[in-house]
């Protein structure tokens, strides 16, 4: 049966440099980003909620800026430098500000959405630092949570730029007593 | 002692994990493992008359491919119907595969293992399936027409029909001096977590047992349906629930043909098996909630206090029927709220359709229930030119009328009798929260202003906590560290942290040192499961008692050590010392030490209990014949009838004038689930309520076209509410604690959605002067109700024509 005949599948080798550290491994073209973050190199922390692009629970940052992994072939990563929850936060395992304010805030529930959530806040934070709380929820209306209502998500935006502020302050105090 | 943790906002110990992408949901599991893709029925209703699998075989890294015909033994039975009734005269279960007909789009029908999904689902689509389709019965008036049949041994396609009757309602409210009729709508929805279902199944030959994990909200009542259906003996299976990432009532269902399926082939194949759901299959082959069609008929006195009530459901129950006739029987009984009905009568037929299987989604036929109670609420104030608030006070059940009994039963079996509750008191709450009595001077301005504004109520009761038991056990460890564990699951209630915190109040040990397991059947195998707002009444009294246990047994061991009376002693922060003088104080740990006699040392603190270390008294055994050793307890709570929590919920929308779109402008809740563990929780449970009830409410319905495809079966097609939808949630609670349990708690897990397709059409209705009957409502909807409204096709409230006066009070 000639129109079942399947082509091998072509497998590539490919370099992604995550969260700061350089991986090899090896896919197929059509490998989701996502699903070559979550299986290929075992980064399970970020999450698959729809596949179509619309959850936002698959969001990583490319380069800095929030993009869905699960619109994205792992292939077309390669040259870019990809940071997912796990790598949030601090080496010595400090929680990133977003972090923080969602345990504070009690930002997460089933904490499935979170991870998209916690990216797409570290960047939103990074180019407007002191939102208001119309442009904290505006921020995260791209995400879904069926959890938490977003009441807490929106708190906890709002208080992951007072926690940056703060450990400004104190980075500050330090560096002036030295 | 130390701060008392129970009742503080204590920070979440699971988000600890949670945050920094260590959480173990299902599909972080098992790499390496095989993984399973099906082929579903694209036909609502059809004969499967050929299967042709020879174009998959080809595929790379293809295993096995499985129809009908290869099930094996029970496993190729019927799925169990999991609740039985006797009005369920005509229950009916799938296949795990189907078995010559399909009845509703996304039923499964060839099962692919392969050695990863992407291929599994390329052998997917080279497989054939021929259909002879059958025409369809979608819709509930379809459904009760029966001109065709879903089942062709079902007669009226009714699954049941159940008439519960208190008084004589038709003849109340023949008699009464007012009388109105109602015909109400609501549509289906569903749960939509956002981690869908999930299996993954571990078998090992040598020890021929099976560990199944599985995101559910019930690994015991998964597990022996499991171990039943591949005939193991029950101890050569475990259920692991990992983390999950929310359920609201779909992963209560099982066992999920998948459940099934995933590990039958991880034994057959004698490797592990992987099956994770993606968003296209949770939409047609999990389930839904919500349609039902009512009629309600009330009479009533003038001052608007109910003489007899009476009401007809319609429930579309879907293809099948696993998990019973629960979600009507508890829209018949929880439809009375707060109030009483007079003479009731309550009649519901559960009809089957050619759709997905419908069974309870967080408020399990209760946003359905007080849909048509407050609608009449609210149609008999009209009616009457009363105060919706005056009319719903004067049918209150009173605090002095505690406990209350209905006369009917309630969805476990049991007498539905409310245990406790302020209506009054929470109405009273809620009016000054939401500001109901200015609220009239404000539609004034509003209207001068040329915007239009409605006021909306709505008050439920919830059954929570209902039975039949769960259990708890504690146990502390030699170094002082206290283990706990519960059977029933967690999908994101934080259990993690309030368990704990009832065990360092009972215990007095710091909650850092308390870890909670849930939904292990490895280490709690007795178990329900997490529906019902039923977890942290259930397993939060078990584990307290268990906790109890274990303290009085630390107590008469440090006791013996500390030669004290035990009833002078206390546990101050792991230490049990003696009332008033701290100096004399052993550690729990220590205490766990003593607790279990030892012949074998392997390191400090054990050697200081072998036996031939410590001091013995050589009249006695080493173990008591009343006594066990350890430190450790279990118990059980087990109450005889639920516990009821209540609440009250007002919106104030605004209506664009043009285009009909619908503003929440506030939404405030006055909730009493009694003694609140961690009030940021539970807070945290009323908000995402809220959220699915605005959803619910505004956005969200299951479009089925007449061949019974679901047309929006995906997120950028079914509107689930965003942050921009949801509006800031105000909140107040009154705690009236329930005397049905010594934590004096309620359940809280449903509340926030249960009222608001209610009051929703409340408040809407109150802004338009038209009567709101159908629930959801999209401006699109609205925008044709105005016009049929203008062209004298619905009637106007008797309050309306005030509206268009301005003078409407
Ligand atoms: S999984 Fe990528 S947006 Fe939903
Ligand atoms: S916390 Fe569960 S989906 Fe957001």
């Amino acid at each position: 049966m000639t129109d079942t005949q399947i082509p091998t599948e072509q497998r590539l080798d490919i370099r992604l440099s995550v969260n700061g550290v350089p991986h090899t491994t090896t896919v197929t073209p059509r490998r989701l980003l996502s699903d070559c973050l979550r299986h290929d190199l075992g980064l399970t922390g970020t999450h698959v909620g729809c596949e179509h692009g619309v959850c936002g629970a698959c969001t990583v940052r490319i380069d800095g800026k929030p993009m869905r992994a699960c619109l994205m072939f792992a292939v077309s990563a390669q040259g870019h430098e990809i940071t997912t929850v796990e790598g949030l936060a601090e080496p010595d395992g400090t929680m990133h500000p977003v972090q923080q304010a969602f345990r504070e805030c009690h930002g997460l529930q089933c904490g499935f959405c979170t991870p998209g959530f916690l990216t797409v806040v570290s960047a939103f934070l990074e180019e407007n630092p002191t939102p208001t709380e119309e442009e904290a929820r505006e921020a995260v209306s791209g995400n879904l949570c069926r959890c938490t209502g977003y009441q807490n998500i929106v708190k906890s935006v709002l208080r992951a730029a007072e926690i940056t502020e703060e450990r400004k302050g104190c980075a500050h105090a330090e560096g002036d007593a030295r | 002692m130390t701060t008392k943790m129970f009742g503080a906002p204590v920070q979440r110990t699971e988000d600890l994990r949670l945050l920094v992408g260590n959480g173990r949901y299902l599909d972080d599991l098992g790499e390496g493992s095989y993984e399973a893709a099906f082929v579903r029925s694209p036909h609502a209703r059809a004969r499967i008359t050929g299967i042709d699998v020879t174009g998959a075989l080809d595929v790379d890294g293809l295993i096995a491919i499985y129809t009908y015909e290869d099930l094996t033994g029970r496993v190729a039975e019927p799925l169990p119907l999991l609740i039985p009734h006797p009005a369920l005269t005509h229950g009916r279960t799938a296949y795990p595969l189907a078995k010559e007909f399909v009845n509703h789009v996304g039923e499964a029908v060839v099962m692919v293992v392969a050695t990863d999904r992407y291929l599994a689902e390329d052998a997917c689509e080279r497989i054939t399936v021929e259909y002879e389709a059958l025409p369809p019965v979608v819709g509930i008036e379809n459904a009760h027409r029966a001109d065709r049949l879903v089942h062709d041994d079902v007669p009226g396609n009714c699954a049941a029909h159940l008439v519960q009757e208190v008084g004589d309602a038709p003849a109340a409210i023949a008699a009464a001096p007012n009388r109105l009729e109602l015909k109400l709508d609501i549509e289906r929805s569903a749960c939509m977590p956002m981690e869908g279902r999930g299996v993954y199944a571990r078998w090992d030959a040598a020890d021929e047992s099976l560990r199944v994990y599985t995101s559910t909200q019930t690994s015991t009542g998964v597990r022996a349906a499991v171990a039943a259906k591949l005939d193991l003996p029950l101890d050569r299976v475990e259920c692991v629930t990992p983390d999950v990432g929310g359920g609201f009532g779909v992963k209560i269902v099982h066992p999920w043909p998948e459940e099934i399926l995933i590990p039958w082939a991880a034994r057959l194949l004698d490797h592990e098996v992987k099956w994770t759901e993606d968003r296209r299959e949770h939409f047609i082959s999990a389930a839904h909630e919500r349609g039902q069609l009512q009629t309600v008929r009330v009479g009533f006195d003038d001052d608007g206090r109910l003489l007899g009530l009476d009401v007809e459901i319609l429930h579309d129950n879907g293809a099948y029927t696993p998990y019973g006739i629960i979600v009507p029987i508890i829209t018949s009984t929880q439809l009375l709220g707060p109030y009483k009905p007079g003479a009731y009568r309550v009649d519901f037929r559960s009809l089957y359709t050619n759709t997905v299987i419908v069974t309870p989604y967080r408020g399990a036929g209760r946003p359905q229930g007080v849909f048509a109670m407050e609608r009449a609420m609210d149609a008999i104030a009209d009616h009457l030119g009363k105060d919706r608030t005056e009319v719903r006070a004067v049918n209150f059940i009173q605090p002095d009328e505690m406990p209350y009994d209905h006369g009917l039963l309630f969805q476990d079996g049991r007498p539905l009798i409310y245990d406790s509750g302020d209506f009054p008191g929470s109405l009273d709450a809620l009016k000054k929260l939401v500001g109901w009595d200015e609220f009239e001077a404000y539609r004034a301005r509003a209207r001068a202003e040329g915007r239009r504004v409605g006021i909306g109520v709505a008050c439920y009761v919830e059954g929570t906590g209902v039975g039949p038991y769960e259990g708890g056990h504690v146990q502390v460890e030699t170094t002082g560290k206290v283990v706990v564990a519960t059977g029933l699951t967690s999908q994101g209630q934080g259990h993690q942290t309030v368990f704990a915190q009832i065990v360092a109040d009972e215990l007095g040990v710091p909650i850092e040192d308390v870890t909670v397991t849930t939904g292990d059947t490895r280490r709690f195998p007795y178990a329900v499961g997490t529906f019902a707002s039923r977890a942290a009444v259930m397993s939060g009294n078990a584990i307290a008692l268990a906790a109890r246990n274990v303290k009085a047994k630390a107590l008469r061991i440090a006791g013996e050590a500390l030669e004290a009376d035990p009833r002078d002693l206390e546990i101050v922060d792991g230490q049990v010392r003696v009332k008033g003088s701290p100096g004399a104080s052993v550690a729990l740990g220590t205490v766990a030490v003593l607790s279990n006699p030892l012949r074998y040392a392997f390191d400090e603190a054990s050697k200081a209990a072998t036996q031939l270390t410590g001091k013995a008294d050589f009249s006695k055994p080493p173990v008591a014949e009343d006594d066990e050793p350890g430190l450790e307890g279990r118990d059980y709570y087990s109450p005889p009838t639920a516990t009821f929590a209540n609440g009250m919920h007002a919106v104030i929308v605004e209506t664009d004038p043009d285009t009909a779109e619908i503003r929440i402008l506030r939404y405030c809740v006055v909730h009493d689930c009694g003694h609140l563990i961690n009030p940021m929780i539970v807070e945290g449970q009323v908000h995402g309520g809220v959220a699915q009830g605005v959803g619910g409410a505004l956005y969200e319905r299951m479009e089925y076209d007449e061949h019974g495809q679901l047309v929006n079966a995906s997120f950028m097609d079914f509107l689930m509410p965003y942050a921009s939808e949801v509006p800031k949630i105000e909140i107040d609670h009154l705690e009236t604690p329930s005397p049905l349990n010594p934590l004096g708690i309620k359940g809280a897990g449903e509340a926030g959605v249960i009222p608001a397709a209610a009051v929703f059409a409340s408040a809407i209705e109150d802004a338009e002067g038209f009567p709101i009957t159908r629930m959801p409502i999209q401006p699109s909807e609205l925008f044709h109700l105005r016009k049929r409204f203008a062209a004298g096709e619905i009637p106007a409230l008797r309050r309306g024509a005030d509206h268009a006066a301005g003078t409407h009070r």
